[in-house]
């Protein structure tokens, strides 16, 4: 049986393609990749749009059904962008006893957003996220990557109030 | 790589040591480095270079040293001083009294309980040796056991010595590792495989986190001796893609290890070869589950599937694997090194060894710490976790996350191990340790652990999908005030029907949180209930219903 063995073209001249096809190349372009290649797409992009998944779909030989299933079963990826800056609020147990409720309560004040949300005009995206681990430092917020320790309602609004209004 | 050569560089690295005359250790830790822990090293740096002691001082950074809460922790090597909450401003004066009595400002007290309560074995290098540099771990005897294994051990040896420490699963069931070991070494196949999860899902926990950010080789090396001793020639670590500075210093320490040749092929000129990749893991809780996770680590929805068969017969791809939890691989290279008796006798009669908590909430010290099985629970809060807080009164201490349950001040004297939190009915867990004082509503925790649940479960059966959304909901009408004792006995059915019809550990435990609270705090769900109110003050519940009772 002869094999059609052609790799799908790169969806557009993109640089960035390139590592998404490095990623599956390292693999084999084994269909056990899929997660792998989805987490290097997410990293470079941000966030997996249709043609990205179309890509990794044909790429690995995956029905994009498929892609689309695991894409959307996992948290920790997104099908959207994300907004400029992104407020990551844990919601583990020791954070959320020590006050993570309020802090989300008191960001959907100021930002008028609900976790998982990005405002429209794509400024702030606020996310709850399962637990960071750093539950010595309760409650914790990650602000555009910089995990803060100890932050309080009042710390949180005045962060994003600056982010919103620079 | 040859024994001497092992010996070789064990050598060079202790002779550089001695050279030194100060090392200052910088915790490296994720706790540490989201309060700026990179900085002070920088600036510590800067001050040696500044004061000409480039040649006697040395800065390294360096594991989790446990005490979170009082992070960046600075530590002298030669002379065991501690410093905490340094800040890079501190850095000159700890520098000008390298040599003299310690900062006193800034001076943690080494011998207060925290310290001195714990034993430790998985967490022995951390804090002391660098993790992103393989040559400190084998100055610490790294890869010693590896040696000791391939070159005078049978595989069949191996197994004997893991089920003679009478160690068991660290991830939270407690299954008696030694067993697994012998089931997946005796299961035919042409290829086995070996994983590591390390996909800590469960709120509050960070052990897992800790010890592949502190001592990465250490989990190699457990994982390297379980492929010798069950056959197998390929590992694989899962790790949570939330850890990013555990994926990397995993990923290195692979690419170390790789180097000298003691991952790959025929390592220490034996015929056994091992490789190693890590596989990350992209945020769902039911990936720990075994059969779940094997199946992310194929690439698809991590799915549970009906066991048996189990994974030490038909894993990933259909051939015999052994799944074992990170803490877990961590006290194999010990338990090779010193024998399966020494193991054996630390602990309990059913709990053997130490186990490492992540102490959170409402208490004073707040951090990573690793105990004798056996421990009370009261030695652990109020002895090594200093107490409550802020003059409150303890209220209950939860282990083992959205699975396991809530303790009350009654049990405090129970030894802590496998059975004895079975029996008030808890779980042991993966470590998490959460302790609550009376400003938590015990029927809003029960809410939460359901929420997680409700979010995480993935839906494949029924009584886990329907069932958890069902108790939420009910959980939900018992916080805002609007239940009735119908609703109460309700809850109750479904924790009965959930917990014996789910597909998996994930919906079989799920009500645990809820049966537990109501054990031991039905008064508060009664004071929901009949009078309208909550009495910690937590959950809101409005004026209009007030007015209707």
């Amino acid at each position: 049986m002869v094999m059609n063995l052609a790799r799908p073209a790169m969806p557009s001249d993109d640089k960035r393609w390139k590592i998404v096809n490095a990623t599956m190349r390292r693999h084999g372009y084994s269909h056990h990749s899929l997660i792998e290649a989805l987490h290097t797409v997410q990293e470079i992009f941000g966030y997996l749009d249709e043609i990205a998944l179309k890509f990794v779909a044909k790429s690995l030989r995956v029905p994009l059904s498929k892609v689309y299933g695991v894409a959307t079963f996992y948290n920790f990826f997104t099908l959207k962008p994300q907004g400029e800056h992104t407020c990551v609020v844990c919601m583990g147990t020791a954070c959320y006893i020590k006050g993570a409720p309020l802090i989300l309560d008191a960001i959907e004040q100021i930002a008028k957003i609900k976790p998982g949300e990005t405002t429209p005009d794509r400024k702030l995206s606020v996310i709850s996220a399962r637990c960071f681990g750093s539950c010595g430092l309760a409650p914790a917020v990650v602000f555009d990557g910089e995990v803060a320790a100890k932050v309080t309602p009042a710390v949180a609004t005045e962060k994003i109030r600056r982010w919103l209004n620079p | 790589m040859t024994p001497e050569e092992l010996h070789k560089i064990a050598e060079t690295e202790l002779e550089a040591k001695q050279k030194v005359g100060h090392t200052l250790c910088v915790c490296m830790a994720a706790g540490c480095v989201s309060t700026h822990a990179d900085k002070v090293k920088e600036s510590l740096e800067q001050q040696i270079e500044k004061h000409g002691l480039k040649e006697t001082c040395k800065v390294k950074g360096v594991g989790c040293m446990g005490l979170c809460m009082a992070g960046p922790l600075v530590a002298v090597e030669q002379t065991g001083a501690l410093y905490q909450m340094v800040t890079p401003q501190d850095a000159e004066e700890i520098v000008k009294n390298l040599g003299k009595p310690p900062v006193k400002r800034i001076e943690c007290d080494t011998t207060q309980p925290f310290f001195m309560r714990q034993k430790k074995i998985v967490l022995e290098n951390s804090g002391i040796v660098d993790p992103e540099r393989i040559e400190e771990y084998v100055a610490a005897k790294g890869y010693e056991a590896l040696l000791e294994a391939l070159t005078s051990m049978h595989a069949a040896e191996v197994v004997e010595q893991v089920s003679k420490s009478g160690l068991r699963g660290r991830g939270g069931a407690g299954f008696p590792t030694g067993l697994k070991w012998g089931t997946v070494a005796k299961a035919r196949g042409d290829r086995k495989f070996v994983i590591c999860n390390g996909d800590e899902g469960d709120p509050g926990a960070f052990m897992d986190r800790s010890v592949l950010e502190s001592d990465p080789h250490r989990v190699l090396e457990g994982m390297a001796i379980a492929g010798y001793a069950v056959g197998a020639s390929q590992g694989y670590i899962y790790v949570r893609a939330e850890y990013p500075l555990a994926v990397k210093r995993l990923k290195d320490a692979i690419k170390q290890a790789e180097r000298l040749g003691l991952l790959g092929h025929n390592i220490f000129g034996t015929t056994f070869s091992f490789n190693i990749e890590v596989r990350l893991g992209a945020g769902a809780f039911v990936c720990g589950e075994e059969t779940a996770l094997i199946a992310s680590v194929e690439g698809k929805r991590g799915q549970p599937r009906p066991r048996p068969p189990f994974p030490a017969e038909r894993g990933l791809w259909d051939c015999p694997t052994l799944i074992n939890n990170v803490e877990t691989f961590a006290n194999i290279p010990p338990i090779i090194r010193n024998g399966g008796e020494w193991f054996a006798g630390i602990g309990t009669e059913k709990g053997k060894g130490t186990k490492v908590f992540a102490l959170a909430g409402a208490v004073t010290n707040t951090g990573l710490i690793e105990v004798p099985m056996g421990i009370s629970l009261r030695e652990i809060i109020f002895e090594i976790g200093g107490g409550i807080p802020n003059g409150k009164k303890f209220k209950a201490v939860q282990t083992g996350g959205p699975s396991g349950g809530c303790i009350p001040e009654q049990f405090l004297d129970m030894p802590v191990d496998y059975d004895s939190l079975a029996k008030v009915g808890s779980i042991m867990g993966s470590g998490g340790m959460i302790v609550m004082d009376e400003t938590s509503c015990m029927v809003d925790v029960a809410k939460f652990f359901m929420e997680f649940c409700m979010t995480e479960s993935c839906g494949k059966c029924v009584p886990c999908r329907v069932g958890t959304k069902q108790m939420h909901e009910l959980l939900s009408k018992i916080t805002t005030g609007k239940a009735t004792t119908d609703d109460l006995a309700m809850l109750e059915e479904l924790c009965d029907v959930v917990k014996n019809t789910s597909l998996c550990g994930l919906g079989m435990t799920a009500p645990n949180p809820v049966v537990s609270t109501l054990r031991y705090f039905k008064d508060e769900y009664m004071a929901h209930i009949h009078d309208r109110r909550c009495p910690a003050g937590v959950c809101k519940i409005g004026k209009e219903q007030l007015a209707t009772v």
